[in-house]
């Protein structure tokens, strides 16, 4: 039988005890063992940034980072972010540009643009261009999801 | 201008986007079943190679493995695929299998399956599966394969060769002997991944007392799949259901039938218990189809005005190692061909596809099927033609656009071109992009030492395809959109349609048409997609035709439903239901509030006792959609590029890019102008960025995300979208496709722009993309540019 580890950490605010096979990493944690499905495998080898989520504060791509390494961890979801209502002004103005299609890279794209949004700098729009571009959209061309962070941005600094 | 009540033609969100923007969506591998096992795959490390033997004695005894299986296991319960056509007898097509049994003719090709409790103990035996190969020499390069003395793809083959499709129309020869110029040039186009963000996942459940096999598959069409597992596994249609929940992009990629999937279905036929087949990134590279890989020579002769006398083109397609199933691979050539010069006045047309067999992942249908080739090769003969007669591009344009007179018009390329607006489209497209001061911006810049080009592209886009297409070739595809609606007894409405949605919308826009046709609010209509087993049958997501074909089937049902409820609403208020309308979800007379719909909901459904006994009660319709007045709806448009090309360094920087578009009536801009950047940005990828890269023996070289390059957020620009709408007579709704125009029409627009660009150093670029490498080589071999030379010859 394969080895298993014991890890604690809080997902979402909420405290997590489980056993995890030291290969696994923290996607398919969520994914798998908290059924926390908002977080995506698009790659598996950090470059789409589907799986983004948050550990600590700060974004990391879950599919580089093993379950084992988020042991003492506070990690959140898009789950976490958008029911705390943190990102709600958020996922309404992605909703309302339609800056979303499938949805597939959407919660990766949220955590890194509520990320860009927590450290409240101004930011035009090539700004938040290069911000988002450690994460893949297929569907939407960009424009949308960098108006959609812009309309929340300026709303947040006040600043165009 | 728009009546601001009017539901068509608003710019709603769409009610899927909550759910998903919350981490709430249900794409296929969240779905977990009791029972449940996971596939991994053995594929060949080659791309020919004989399999001698697979020994799995070793990977059967690993940790939670419940069964492996090889092409032998399935040979008695599934069948292989054949993707011909039936009206081209001619055309070559070996039998593809689930896994394949004797011989593997792509690098990817799946050889074995690995059954186990989950996907890393499955992989963990995969690498126990010993296979003896016997490598053949691979077949490659496109040009070689068709030489007499080429290596056969497949060992079975008499030639590589898939089929050859010529076509002339007019006198071409005499075109070109009075012409006043004549240009010529050959270009290439590099072989892409659609890449979908989502892999291609599957999970089949069959229950084996009663033979029922029910699959979830992030897949464009379940009607399609379910004809497929029911014929290929023995099993009755009616006992196959397939689901499709969300779809993490499609783009034609998930359109076909894939072995690797057939073999996940068979093997949960074989266990009886579910199988679970996701895709990885580097599989998905291996495996899903690729598209695009194609050169193709031009010939164009006009005369001293700059009017087209003639065309020729000559394609030469290579679709790696099968026909794909059951669309086949031979499409994309064809609409090449079909597609150089469509917009235009063409007197006289000669054009050639040959299609070829390479050991490369066979290629299929990726959005806008060869349209883009034919938009480049026409649009780049065009400015070639324009530079010698010292016209501007935008002049030549003008001087041969269809126009009013021209139509309806089969084209001498072969294709039926109803009603377009192409210089409506133009001219719009001149003012918003404020043509004559982008010139004098660019000619300032030129001083300066910036090297900056301007690329028009006029395209159509073939839309809402009908039953011309693949019922004569034999596939068994419907071409018919469906729609079902039923009034809830709570006045609410239920509708379930064959189109479906991997994001475009489509369902958002059906619902736009049910609620302003029935006469109810937006929110009082819910619309669902993807369950084959019980959504109206109908063809799917393909050729954008979600809400042209699948609209209309909306629309008719919804005008249905209303004079069932108006006629019921008579009898209950003892009225005329000529006298009667439906409006907000209130039914009025004359004018005047009759009773709200939910309380004639509720009589209909639980007080059938207090009507007359001829009062019809049933509040469900179905109506479905064929389009028949036109083989398919023409849609058109034309796109701009601003650019600026780095000398030194070859760097490509976009500027600024523009789309005038003509889809008929527009449904909901928002969501139609997202389509088109999404489209425009996707083929910005296409002339910039992605390739697959092979090696001299058929290995891919680019099978991560970080080998093939995708377009990022801080390289593309700001899109400007306007709207010609010039409804289709072919239905009541007036709605095109716009699926693919931006797609078919952003590389033809940056070709032009960089050849704009580089003109007056006398240098062109003539492969896709555009890497700085190639930059650098067009520029060292400026003066010389690539004739046509093998234009058809062997």
């Amino acid at each position: 039988m394969v080895e298993t580890v014991s890890i604690r950490l809080t997902v979402n605010g909420a405290e997590v005890s489980k056993e995890v096979e030291p290969r696994q990493h923290l996607t398919d944690f969520l994914r798998n063992e908290l059924g926390l499905t908002g977080s995506h495998i698009g790659c598996e080898h950090g470059v789409c940034g589907a799986c983004s989520v948050r550990v600590d504060g700060r974004v990391v791509r879950g599919c580089l980072m093993l379950a084992t390494q988020a042991d003492g961890a506070a990690v959140e979801t898009i789950e976490g972010i958008v029911e705390s209502s943190e990102a709600a002004d958020l996922a309404e103005a992605f909703i309302g540009r339609n800056a979303l299609q499938c949805g597939f890279c959407t919660p990766g794209m949220m955590l890194t643009a509520a990320e860009l949004l927590a450290e409240g700098k101004p930011l035009d729009r090539a700004g938040i261009r290069q911000e988002l571009s450690g994460n893949i959209c297929r569907c939407t061309g960009y424009q949308a999801i960098v108006d959609a962070v812009e309309s929340v941005l300026v709303k947040k600094t006040g600043e165009v | 201008m728009k009546d601001s009540n009017r539901i068509i033609g608003a710019s709603l969100p769409r009610p899927d986007a909550r759910r998903l923007a919350a981490g709430r969506g249900t794409f296929t591998d969240d779905i977990i079943l009791p029972r449940m096992v996971h596939m991994a795959l053995v594929r060949s490390p080659y791309a020919h190679a004989m399999i001698k033997s697979i020994d799995t004695r070793k990977a059967t005894k690993a940790e939670g493995v419940v069964r492996v299986i090889t092409g032998e296991d399935l040979a008695d319960i599934c069948s292989p695929f054949i993707a011909g056509i039936e009206f081209l007898p001619n055309m070559i097509s070996p039998p593809q299998y689930a896994l394949a049994p004797t011989e593997a003719a792509w690098q990817g090709e799946a050889v074995c399956a690995i059954l186990a409790e989950s996907r890393a103990l499955a992989e963990d035996a995969a690498q126990l599966v010993l296979v003896e190969w016997e490598e053949l020499p691979a077949v490659v390069d496109p040009v070689a394969a068709l030489k007499p003395d080429s290596p056969l793809v497949h060992s079975g083959l008499e030639s590589n060769l898939v089929m050859t499709l010529p076509r002339a129309e007019g006198d071409t020869e005499a075109a070109f002997a009075e012409a006043a110029v004549v240009v010529e040039h050959s270009f290439e186009f590099g072989r892409q991944s659609g890449l979908a963000l989502e892999t291609r996942s599957v999970i089949a459940d069959f229950e084996p007392a009663g033979r029922r096999l029910t699959v979830y598959q992030s897949h464009q069409t379940p009607y399609q799949m379910q004809d497929v597992y029911a014929r290929h596994l023995g099993l009755d249609e009616h006992q196959v259901r397939v689901i499709v929940k969300d779809v993490g992009g499609a783009f034609g990629l998930k359109l076909h039938a894939y072995p690797d999937e057939m073999a996940a279905v068979a093997a949960s036929v074989l266990l009886g218990r579910p199988v679970k087949y996701i895709a990885d990134r580097q599989e998905s590279f291996a495996s899903d189809i690729h598209a695009r890989e194609m050169t193709a020579a031009g010939r164009l002769a006009v005369n001293g005005e700059g009017n087209i006398l003639g065309v020729e083109v000559d394609v030469l397609s290579a679709v790696g190692a099968y026909s794909v199933y059951p669309r086949t691979s031979v499409g994309e050539g064809i609409q090449a061909v079909q597609f150089t010069g469509a917009p235009y006045r063409l007197p006289a047309f000669k054009g050639r596809v040959r299609v070829v067999y390479q050991n490369k992942t066979p290629t299929g249908a990726y959005r806008a099927v060869g349209q883009p080739i034919g938009c480049v090769v026409i649009e780049q003969l065009l400015d070639l033609a324009a530079a010698e007669l010292n016209l501007d591009q935008a002049e030549i344009r003008r001087r041969n656009n269809l126009g009013p007179a021209d139509l309806p018009l089969k084209a001498a390329g072969g294709l039926e071109i109803e009603d377009v607006s192409l210089d409506a489209c133009l001219t719009a497209l001149l003012n918003k992009m404020d043509y004559e001061k982008l010139r004098r911006d660019q000619d300032e810049a030129r001083r300066q030492g910036l090297c900056r080009g301007i690329g028009l592209a006029t395209f159509v886009e073939q839309t809402a395809v009908g039953a011309g297409l693949y019922g004569p070739a034999g596939a068994r595809i419907s071409a018919q959109e469906g729609c079902s609606l039923r009034l809830e007894p709570s006045g609410l409405v239920r509708c379930a349609t064959s189109a479906t949605d991997q994001g475009q919308g489509t369902l958002t826009g059906i619902q736009q048409v049910v609620a302003e046709t029935l006469g109810v609010k937006f929110d009082a209509v819910t619309t669902e997609d993807g369950d084959g087993g019980s959504t109206p049958y109908g063809g799917g997501s393909w050729a954008s035709r979600g809400l042209s074909v699948g609209g209309e089937a909306a629309r008719l049902a919804a005008i249905d439903l209303r004079r069932k409820i108006l006629g019921a609403a008579a009898a209950i208020s003892q009225e005329t239901p000529d006298n009667l309308t439906l409006s907000g979800g209130e039914i009025f007379s004359d004018g005047k509030s009759l009773m709200a719909l939910s309380e004639l909901a509720r009589i209909v459904h639980f007080r059938q006792d207090t009507l007359p006994s001829d009062v019809d009660c049933e509040m469900n319709v179905t109506r479905h959609f064929l389009p028949r007045k036109f083989p398919y709806f023409m849609a058109n448009g034309i796109q701009a590029s601003y650019l600026e090309v780095d000398l030194g360094t070859g760097a490509i920087k976009l500027l600024d890019h523009w789309v005038v578009e003509d889809c008929g009536l527009v449904v909901n801009p928002l969501l139609v102008d997202e389509q088109l950047r999404g489209g425009i940005v996707q083929g910005l990828g296409a002339v910039l960025y992605e390739h697959c890269l092979y090696d001299s023996s058929g290995q891919i070289l680019t099978a991560s995300l970080a080998d093939y390059a995708v377009p990022l957020a801080s390289e593309m620009p700001d899109i400007h979208v306007v709207h010609v709408e010039n409804p289709t007579s072919g239905t009541g709704l007036g709605a095109k496709g716009a699926g693919e125009a931006g797609t078919l029409g952003a590389p033809a627009a940056v070709w032009c722009a960089v050849n704009d660009a580089l003109r007056p150093l006398g240098a062109q670029v003539w492969k896709q993309p555009f890497t700085a490498a190639h930059i650098i080589e067009a520029l060292r071999s400026a003066n010389c540019p690539q004739e046509a030379s093998e234009l058809f010859e062997n």
